[in-house]
This record gives structure tokens, C-alpha cells and sequence, in this order.
């Protein structure tokens, strides 16, 4: 069996756009051991804050694990400033989480917006190899921000991009996607969708009068993401469960999503002067960055999910 | 060195308990500062005086690792520090841990002679001079081993997994302890907060086990990472010890509990202890800030929690429980401390409802709690009065930020991850010798009987160990020598069969 390594390296790296990078980590023993729907805590430097990332792909042939991060807050603009190839993490943690149920349905739509879009692979490959037809629906804002168009193809039976400006694939958000899928597949026996909240609870919302099986991944702050804090708990149906070690995926007509936002912003304003603070630490020290003319929506916040 | 001593009575030996130097309650309240600045060799020396050297030991019975006390006292008394360490760490390597933390009180000293009379021998004050001691002259317990071959693997850097490592080690296994938060030390380090045992005396002590050969892997959540089966067939350990710790906190159920303004005494003190919040932002995790602070529960965690919250610059911190005084589980000098530094107690108050702030944006935002006033009533399953609601009693109460250390539920990883046997509550099934359900699988500590004390377990981590080398047939034959019904016993499947 492969050892934990000593130090956790960064071994590729890529941008997809001016907040989206991925991480490629060498971590062969998790490369092993992970499942579609799990996740890692990271750390990217000792006085830095554990943050939550559902894991986009994990390869035990390369003995690798793959990240895809959206530089939002304080903490992911700093690893999209420092995390080079070459250099390492400080901690990383995982596989966390249950592992997504697949291969209940004989056809299941794979949904990812924002954040989730890259985390929605392993789920889509996944539920192909069980034997499902899959259908992908991936959403992004432009033609240019739109990465792993191949990948989700190999992935998907029948892929569905959607973009706001309609610059590629078809003009709209994932849940019109979601509608068009809907209306294509009356058989569609699961969806399982992936993203910003808002954007999870409009997918639930779609399926709820068809009473298709609808999971979703969530994505509450954490700490530990080993049960023992209780942050990151959440309202599923009458009960209240903990999304690291109850989850994270929860069956979306029970998740109290307007709960689940909420919770989100808990140390919105901590966040906000942190994120300003090193924003302007970062103008003393270096010629003035420019700054991504669209902000990217506050609940794609970097938490995992 | 016996006979030199001259014969002391209740009468001759100093009659006042010697006192701790602590800091000002004013000044200390708002600082992470170890509260309990120890002895010196003077008050030490002083103390031990005190000591009658019982010929039969109550002391020594009340001390959940049996520390052999009267003899380390003496050794005290005779000026030979080292050899007081010696005797404490033939039972304890960790003194310095335990002299802070141990509920002295319900053990060792609670059953003390001279305190029939008089107060106690401050024996947990003497164990922590010689362990501040020890860890000062960078004294360490570690003995000539003689390597055995054997595997041990741990789950969980806690008490339990560190005593147990310990005395693994010592008795010549290659041991591997495996933790899942980034630095090692489990609730000594994420949950005690540093004005009650600094980080450095953790981190000294667990230097201490790595002297003796201990490893520790970090950011290793084990049963999802590797499973216990794993960790037995295919990574070579001949057994495991499961300290996993409780863990997941409790919640009561009432109305407002998803609130932003609601956490976990749990949540609340990694986020201050083990991941520096209370430094940000120098350190990038943040806190919840609160003027009006409530702790619901009067236990050690509540203590830290209440005391944690006053250091962060609360301006009133109240605590909110609903049995008196008498029954708190709190550690009585931890009480004591949080009376002297201004927490607010309000016995006998259950909260019904925490209430959420309707303004507009302040959505989410705690502004207070409903209670109701509870009188004692006849005594419950577990022996103490149990509380009972006044009727018309309720009332509201002001707080903003509100912190639930009532209790913790098994963590469930290992479960949900292994066919090990549970317990009806989830906690991991072990027989009295702390085996369980899975051959060459031991687990101790609160994931087998509940939230408990470090101390207590600390005795679970050592007796998992004892169980443990008796299984491995240690004591006895060394694997590659002896074979035991022509099977070579360093082959685990052969020592996992011994033990069915």
C-alpha cells in the first residue's frame, strides 16, 4: 500500500480563467482511496484556515489528487497566488465524507454550476461506469471561462453547456439545462447536482413535481470536517445532520437551503476585511493587479460542495 | 533513605496546604497566560512535608494509572527530583499533562489521609512541578528497548492514543500514531485552551514519546483515507488501538439552534486554541464575536468555553445550567477560577428557545434566549437530583452569541467505515480488557465509554496496552524465536487467530 507522503506537492497546475486554477497534488494513498463526492481539507500555509474542496478528480495510476479552486476570498487568492508547481501544501486531509450512492438509476443527469462543475466529474464518470446513460449539464458565464469540455464528454452520454451570454452551448443557467433535460428524458430516474447553493435548490425545486430522485452536494463551513465541531451542520427534512461525516450529499428535497445560505454567511464579515486587508497588502508590495470586472457570485464562496 | 526520614504525624507536618502562585483574576481574565503559574522548589519541597507517607496508600488506589505517589513524594522530600520523575513516569509519561488537567479532587486527593483532617497533599501541584521539571532539564524516561517486531498502529493522537503509544513502545513495538487534524495532540490541543496547559507542555511531552520511537503521521483521517482492515491485512500492524475520542458535540433540539449566532464549545475552541483565531488575522480563521456571551452546560468544556470567551474580550459571559452548583461536573478549581474572573452563573436555568434577531439585517443574528427555572427533584438514573421545570417560571434572557458544551455523541467514522461491534449509543463495544468485536482491534477512551477525563483516558490508552501485549504474546517469546504450534507468530493472521 502507498505511504501518506511527507509533504503534500503540487505536480501540475492550470488556469481556466482569472479566479479558476486547478491543482494537481501528489498524495497516492487518497489517489487510492477516494470515491466520487468526497472531499479534502486544505491548508495552505501553517497560520492559514482549513477550507473544505470537493475532490474533481483523483487518478491511482498517476498517485495524484485534482483540485479545482475559485479564487474568492482571502484565503483561495492566496493559493492562486503561491501555489506553484514544485511547491507544496501545508495540510491536506481526505478523503472526508460518505461517498455519493451510484448506480441506483439507468439514467441520471449530472448537474455543476460555479464551483461545482469540476467535482461533477468523478459522479458523471462514475455513474457511466455503473452503466447509467448520463447526461451532463455544465454551466459556466462565457465561452472563455468553459474548461473540461473533453472530459465531461468522455464522462456523458449527451453533454448540455450552458453559458449566461450564450457564447457557447446553449444561452442560460444550468436549471434551464435542467428544464431541457427534464423535458428530453420523462424516464430520468436521478439527477445529482453540484454548485452554489441557490443554484442546488432551483435543480431540487425542478425535479420536486416529478419526484425524481434529486442529490445534492452541500457546502456549509467547517473545521474539522471529521464530526467533532458541529459547524457544518445542516437541516435535512426534521433532522439536523453534520455534511462531513453525514454527508455531503443529501437528498435535495429535504435540504433547507434557505438555512443552508444563511449558515454561509456567518463570518461574512471576518471574510470581507481579511479579503481587504490582504488585497491591499498586496497593492504595497507589487504593481496594482487588475481586478476581475465581474465578482463572481458570493455563494460560489471556496467551502467545498 | 526511608529510615533518615524522621516520623511524621498530623500533628508535625505543615498544616496549611501550600498554595498556588496564580495570576491576578482581573489581569488573567483577558489574557491566554497560564492561569496556574506552579510551584517553586521551595513550595514544592514544603508541600511534600505535608505528605504522611501512608504505609498503606489510599492515594495510590485513587489514581486511575496508579502512580506510585508516596514514593514520589519522598523522592521530593529527599531532594532527588529525578528520581521522583523516575517513579511518576514508571506509570505516567505524561505529568505535566496530567498534574494541570486531572479532576484531583474525585481521585488522588479525594481520598488522601492528611485531608481527613486537614486539606489534601496538593499531590496533582506536585506532579506538575516535577513534570514542568522534567520537561525543563530535558529529563526523559526513555529506557533501553529491545526492538520485538511487532506493528503497533494508533488512531487518534489524544490521552488515550498517547498512553497507549507510550507503552507500546516501551515495550519494544514499532509504533505509528495516526491523526487526523495537522498537528498532534487531539483534544489536549484543539479543545484545552493554553491558559490551562500551554501548547508548548504538549508539544514537550509529545517529543517525549518520539524519543521513544513513536511516530506520529499527521492529516491522516483513518477509516476513510485506510480502513482498520487495511491498516491489519495489507499494512503489516499486528494490532490497533482505536482513540478516536467522542467528538461530535450534542445540540438540545430547541427552537434557534441553526442560528448564526449558535455554536459548539467544540467548534469554539479549535477555532480559538488549536487554529489560533484568536490571533486573526494574523491567522486567517476567524472567530464569531460576542458582547453578551451564553454557555449552556457546566462541565470542564463549558468552563473553557465560558473562560475562552471573557479572554476573546466578551463583555459578559454567563453560564447557563440547569442542575446547582453542587452537581456541576466542572473540575472544581476550573469553577473556582471562573468565579474568580467574573463569568456569571445562572443555576438551575434550561433554556427553552434561542431567540433570532427580526431586524433587518440582522437576520440569523442571536439576541437572546428564553429559559425556565428548574427546581431539583428526586435523583435520576444517574444518581444526581434530577431537574425539574418550575411551572410559569420562564423568562428572557439577553445574549448574542450562544455556545452549547452539554455533551458529545461517538464520533462515527470508524463505524460507518469498519465492521467493528458498536453500542446501542454508536460508542465502540470492548470487553473489560478493552478488546473489541475484530481480533487485534482495541479501543479505549471516551469512543468506548463517553465523554470522560484525559486521565481516565490515559488508564484506558495504557490498559488497551496491556491487553494488547498480552495478545501479542509479549512478556514472553519474542517473535522469529519461539514457534508456536509450528506457525511463526510474527505472521499477524496467526496472532489474530490466538486471540478468537
Amino acid at each position: 500500500m502507498p505511504s501518506t507522503p511527507a509533504v503534500y506537492e503540487i505536480v501540475a497546475r492550470e488556469d481556466f480563467s482569472d479566479a479558476t486554477f486547478l491543482l494537481e497534488i501528489r498524495h497516492p494513498r487518497m489517489a487510492r482511496a477516494a470515491r466520487p463526492g468526497q472531499f479534502v481539507i486544505v491548508m495552505e500555509h501553517p497560520e492559514g484556515e482549513r477550507i473544505p474542496l470537493t475532490l474533481a478528480d483523483f487518478d491511482p495510476g498517476r498517485g495524484t489528487i485534482t483540485l479545482v479552486i475559485q479564487a474568492v476570498g482571502k484565503t483561495t487568492r492566496e493559493m492562486q497566488q503561491n501555489c506553484r508547481v514544485g511547491g507544496a501544501l501545508h495540510a491536506l486531509v481526505g478523503p472526508m465524507g460518505m461517498p455519493s450512492v451510484i448506480g441506483g438509476a439507468k439514467k441520471v443527469a449530472c448537474v455543476g454550476g460555479g464551483l461545482g462543475v469540476a467535482p461533477m466529474f468523478p459522479q458523471a464518470r462514475a455513474c457511466k461506469q455503473a452503466g447509467a446513460y448520463v447526461v451532463g449539464i455544465v454551466g459556466f458565464r462565457s465561452r472563455s471561462l468553459v474548461f473540461w469540455e473533453d472530459k465531461f464528454r468522455s464522462a456523458c452520454d449527451e453533454l448540455i453547456v450552458c453559458t449566461n451570454d450564450g457564447s457557447a452551448g446553449m444561452k442560460g443557467f444550468v436549471t434551464d439545462g435542467v428544464r431541457v433535460a427534464l423535458e428530453r428524458h420523462p424516464d430520468l430516474g436521478e439527477l445529482i447536482a453540484i454548485g452554489p447553493p441557490v443554484m442546488m435548490k432551483a435543480c431540487a425545486e425542478a425535479t420536486r413535481a416529478r419526484k425524481v430522485k434529486t442529490m445534492v452536494s452541500v457546502n456549509p463551513i467547517m473545521v474539522d470536517g471529521t464530526g467533532m465541531c458541529g459547524g457544518c451542520r445542516v437541516k435535512v427534512g426534521d433532522k439536523v445532520k453534520f455534511a462531513c461525516v453525514d454527508g455531503p450529499d443529501f437528498d435535495g428535497h429535504q435540504v433547507d437551503f434557505d438555512d443552508l445560505m444563511a449558515r454561509l454567511a456567518r463570518f461574512a464579515a471576518q471574510e470581507k476585511s481579511a479579503l481587504e486587508r490582504w488585497s491591499a497588502s498586496c497593492r504595497m508590495s507589487q504593481p496594482p493587479a487588475e481586478e476581475p470586472l465581474e465578482l463572481p457570485d458570493p455563494f460560489e464562496e471556496v467551502r467545498g460542495g | 533513605m526511608a529510615s533518615a526520614a524522621k516520623k511524621k504525624t498530623i500533628r508535625t507536618i505543615p498544616q496549611a496546604r501550600t498554595p498556588m502562585p496564580e495570576r491576578d483574576a482581573k489581569q488573567r481574565a483577558r489574557s491566554f497566560q497560564e492561569v496556574a503559574c506552579g510551584y517553586s522548589v521551595e513550595h514544592a519541597l514544603r508541600e511534600a512535608e505535608r505528605c504522611l507517607l501512608c504505609p498503606e496508600p489510599l492515594c495510590v488506589d485513587g489514581c486511575p494509572v496508579g502512580i506510585d505517589i508516596p514514593e514520589f513524594i519522598r523522592r521530593i522530600g529527599a531532594k532527588d527530583f529525578r528520581g521522583a520523575y523516575d517513579t511518576i513516569a514508571a506509570t505516567n509519561l505524561l505529568p505535566a499533562i496530567c498534574g494541570r488537567v486531572c479532576p484531583q479532587e474525585n481521585q488522588c486527593e479525594g481520598v488522601c489521609t492528611v485531608g481527613e483532617t486537614l486539606e489534601p497533599v496538593a499531590i496533582g501541584r506536585l506532579e506538575r512541578w516535577v513534570g514542568d521539571r522534567a520537561l525543563a532539564e530535558g529529563w526523559s524516561s526513555a529506557p533501553y528497548i529491545e526492538p520485538n517486531g511487532f506493528r503497533i498502529g494508533i488512531v487518534g493522537s489524544g490521552p488515550a492514543g498517547m498512553a497507549c503509544a507510550a507503552d507500546m513502545a516501551k515495550a519494544g513495538c514499532e509504533v505509528t500514531v495516526y491523526e487526523a487534524f495537522h498537528e498532534p495532540g487531539g483534544v489536549l490541543k484543539y479543545g484545552i485552551p493554553d491558559f490551562r496547559l500551554p501548547n508548548s507542555v504538549i508539544d514537550a511531552e509529545i517529543e517525549n514519546l518520539r524519543k521513544l520511537g513513536v511516530k506520529f503521521e499527521c492529516n491522516t483521517l483513518v477509516g476513510r483515507l485506510f480502513t482498520l482492515e487495511q491498516m491489519l491485512d495489507e499494512m503489516g500492524y499486528h494490532a490497533v488501538f482505536v482513540g478516536t475520542g467522542a467528538g461530535y458535540p450534542s445540540m438540545m433540539g430547541i427552537p434557534g439552534e441553526s442560528l448564526n449566532g449558535v455554536l459548539s464549545a467544540n467548534e469554539l475552541l479549535t477555532r480559538c486554541n488549536l487554529m489560533r483565531a484568536r490571533d486573526f488575522p494574523r491567522f486567517d480563521t476567524p472567530l464569531p464575536a460576542g458582547k453578551r456571551v451564553a454557555v449552556i452546560g457546566s462541565g470542564n468544556t463549558a468552563m473553557d468555553a465560558l473562560r475562552v470567551s471573557l479572554r476573546l474580550g466578551a463583555e459578559k459571559v454567563h453560564c447557563i445550567y440547569r442542575r446547582s452548583r453542587a452537581e456541576s461536573p466542572a473540575r472544581a478549581e476550573e469553577l473556582h477560577h471562573a468565579e474568580e474572573e467574573g463569568i456569571e452563573f445562572h443555576w438551575l436555568t434550561n433554556p427553552l428557545e434561542i431567540l433570532g434577531d427580526a431586524e433587518a439585517g440582522k437576520a440569523g443574528k442571536v439576541r437572546g434566549m428564553r429559559c425556565i427555572r428548574m427546581a431539583l427533584g428526586a435523583p435520576d438514573a444517574s444518581g444526581r437530583p434530577r431537574p425539574v421545570p418550575v411551572a410559569g417560571s420562564e423568562f428572557e434572557f439577553a445574549a448574542d452569541l450562544v455556545v452549547y458544551a452539554i455533551g458529545t455523541n461517538a464520533n462515527p467514522i470508524i463505524g460507518q467505515t469498519s465492521k467493528l461491534g458498536l453500542d446501542k449509543r454508536g460508542y465502540i463495544a470492548a470487553d473489560d480488557a478493552l478488546a473489541t468485536s475484530m481480533a487485534g482491534v482495541f479501543a479505549g477512551g471516551d469512543i468506548v465509554t463517553g465523554a470522560a477525563t484525559v486521565i481516565e483516558a490515559m488508564g484506558a490508552g495504557r490498559k488497551a496496552a496491556r491487553s494488547m501485549q498480552a495478545y501479542l504474546g509479549l512478556g514472553g517469546a519474542a517473535p522469529g524465536g519461539e514457534k508456536l504450534f509450528g506457525i511463526d507468530p510474527s505472521e499477524h493472521n496467526f496472532t489474530r487467530l490466538r486471540a478468537a
